[in-house]
């Protein structure tokens, strides 16, 4: 473990004295160490060198209204802190005018370790991925053009990139970048789980809460694999109802045999989520522990994990266990990272 | 870990590899380098293309206008007769037959040199697809990006028909995994002409688009049955006719 925090410091060091905007401290821009259970991000420190004002810019624009088309909705109306930023309480998203989108808004953490985005994987990069929600109808509903021209004609926002980026005007790039800075920051490391898997302090578990460790990991973690509770696969857990409304996996390969394949969520922080899927048909993890158990749906795109030899569908879990399970599931909330006031709304 | 070790590793072999072929490249006698200019005609078959006004036929017999058309010329490469080739870095061009400056652009730092062949890519390397926030022709702010389903459009097609569905044409071509990979490299015949690149010289390639190509060639394109085509099959179809002659050398300059 020292050995990996030792070799991430070492890394950082080559960007003090080759970057033009210079390097932060480490605790100066939030997130930005690798944890020592986690693997090598994708999106690495080197590629938007994280500096306190860059990260600073990107926190204001994440939260700032400007950018939507009406001036009423932020990154942040959609994700938010507490719910380690998912959509508390919103099954499908909320954009401007009320308009209702067709996904729920999933939790943003660990952004760095993601090789694709979305429900379905269609955004293959941090920085461009914010194009998405911003000229999506039913979300900021604006065009690109038009977001650079309202930060153009703002003078503390001329101040601020310039200070960043010591170019004028303020083009696609730098915005885009300083939001990369935030959206890289979020990092969620910090859960009772995390001390106990790293050994630290603080880091024990209860017998029930181990029980729900030892069921996850003979049950679950095919899918939501490693500490990031992940395997960043796609694939189709059982809901039932088919997927005429939205075919996930497949809107992007167009392929038959992706229909109804969905990103595999992480469970970090999922006590704090609801509701749950890709369209937040479940309001609480009871109900999604009693889907596996016996809710899960045929379907001919439908994971081959999730049919049993005995040709029953499901991950059968007793009573106990699924007390167990969500025992468990609280121990990878993190408070720090809900909490962190680095990382929480801010006007300018 | 590994991941840090593996980028050091091929940084430095890159730069063995650029120490390596810089001297390869060497001239016996160094000259300075030159430029050459690119310079391209917008043609429906015979006839000039008029967006919005012209009204033009399909070989197969469909009418239609054209009112947005632009595309992407990406990764210039010249090639000389023993087989060596210059890349251009970041040659990256958005051309757009509304914008007639887009039209004319010219290759920079060429090493001088007698070049034989020209290639290049119609749209966008996949690297490029998916390296983050870009600016210049690959800046997102000039409406060839797909936000959804992320990555460059590589030609924009639009106009109307009468024998489209709706009376509409949206052609948007893109993509850059299997199978529906749409970039495609080309190497228009210089017609025996050479390039030759001097820095006191100011060559010119004039090429020429013809925008029935992306319909006809090999894959013939009906608009009753694809009018609106964004990325999928019937993209790959139309860059395959890209790719066998859409674009094509009508003279060089020495100049
Ligand atoms: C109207 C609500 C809304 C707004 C506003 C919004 N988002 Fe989202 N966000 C969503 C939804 C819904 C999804 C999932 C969409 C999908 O998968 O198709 C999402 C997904 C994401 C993801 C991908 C997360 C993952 O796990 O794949 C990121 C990153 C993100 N949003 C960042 C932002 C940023 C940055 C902004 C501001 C520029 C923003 N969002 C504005 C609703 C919103
Ligand atoms: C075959 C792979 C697979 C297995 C095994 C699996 N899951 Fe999932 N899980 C998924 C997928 C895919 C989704 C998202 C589906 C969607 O939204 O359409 C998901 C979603 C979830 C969610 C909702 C998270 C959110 O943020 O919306 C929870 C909670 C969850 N799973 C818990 C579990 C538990 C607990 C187990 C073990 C009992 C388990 N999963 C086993 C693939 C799997």
């Amino acid at each position: 473990m020292m050995c990996r925090l030792a070799l991430g410091l070492a890394g950082w060091l080559p960007l003090a004295c080759s970057s033009a905007e210079e390097a932060a401290p480490l605790e100066e821009v939030p997130g930005m160490v690798v944890p020592a259970n986690f693997p090598a991000p994708v999106y690495s420190a080197e590629e938007n060198p994280p500096t306190p004002a860059g990260f600073a810019l990107g926190r204001v624009l994440f939260y700032d209204p400007l950018l939507s088309r009406s001036g009423e909705v932020s990154c942040g109306s959609c994700h938010q802190q507490f719910a380690a930023f998912a959509h508390a309480d919103h099954r499908l998203s909320h954009g401007v005018d009320n308009r209702l989108g067709t996904r729920n808004a999933p939790a943003l953490q660990n952004l760095r370790w993601r090789r694709e985005l979305l429900w379905d994987g269609g955004a293959k990069h941090l920085e461009t991925m914010p194009l998405a929600p911003l000229t999506n109808p039913v979300e900021m509903d604006e065009t690109l053009e038009n977001v650079l021209r309202k930060l153009n004609a703002d003078a503390d926002y001329q101040r601020r990139f310039a200070e960043v980026y010591g170019r004028k005007p303020i083009d696609s790039q730098q915005l885009l970048r300083a939001l990369a800075q935030f959206t890289a920051s979020l990092t969620s490391a910090n859960s009772r789980y995390d001390q106990y898997a790293r050994g630290e302090a603080g880091g024990t578990l209860t017998p029930a809460e181990l029980r729900g460790l030892s069921v996850l990991r003979q049950k679950c973690a095919s899918c939501h694999a490693t500490d990031l509770f992940t395997d960043e696969s796609y694939r189709n857990n059982g809901l039932p109802g088919g997927f005429a409304a939205d075919s996930g996996r497949a809107h992007i390969t167009q392929q038959r045999a992706d229909r109804g394949r969905f990103k595999v969520p992480s469970l970090r922080n999922v006590a704090r989520t609801a509701p749950y899927m890709h369209d937040g048909r479940f309001a609480t993890l009871a109900q999604v522990l009693a889907h596996y158990d016996h809710g899960v749906t045929e379907s001919p795109t439908l994971d081959p994990q999730l049919r049993r030899a005995d040709g029953q569908l499901g991950i059968p879990l007793t009573a106990g266990e699924q007390a167990d399970l969500l025992a468990f599931l609280g121990t990878l909330t993190d408070e720090r990272f809900l909490h962190d006031a680095r990382l929480s709304e801010k006007d300018r | 870990m590994y991941f840090r070790l593996f980028s050091l590793l091929s940084t430095s072999l890159l730069f063995v590899a650029t120490l390596l072929t810089s001297c390869d490249d060497k001239d016996p006698a160094p000259t300075q380098p030159g430029t050459l200019d690119i310079e391209i005609d917008h043609l429906v078959g015979e006839q000039p293309l008029v967006l919005n006004t012209g009204s033009y036929t399909t070989p197969a017999g469909d009418q239609f206008t054209v009112s947005t058309f632009r595309y992407y010329l990406s990764n210039f490469s010249l090639g000389k007769a023993d087989g060596s080739t210059y890349l251009v870095p970041e040659s990256y061009f958005l051309v757009d037959e509304a914008k007639p400056a887009s039209k004319a652009f010219t290759l920079d730092s060429i090493p001088a040199g007698d070049y034989t062949s020209l290639s290049f890519v119609i749209g966008v390397d996949s690297t490029r697809n998916v390296s983050g926030a870009q600016t210049g022709a690959l800046d997102p702010i000039n409406n060839m990006f797909w936000t959804w389903n992320s990555g460059y459009i590589y030609t924009k097609l639009e106009g109307t028909s009468p024998q489209a569905s709706n009376g509409g044409l949206i052609f948007h071509i893109g993509g850059f995994k299997t199978p529906n990979n749409t970039i495609r490299t080309v190497s228009p015949s210089l017609k025996g002409a050479t390039i030759l690149i001097r820095p006191n010289r100011t060559p010119a390639v004039h090429l020429q688009t013809d925008v029935l190509k992306l319909f006809s060639g090999v894959n013939t394109i009906r608009f009753a049955t694809a009018s609106d085509v964004m990325g999928g099959a019937n993209a790959v179809r139309i860059a395959d006719n890209q790719a066998a002659g859409m674009i094509t050398v009508d003279h060089v300059h020495a100049n």
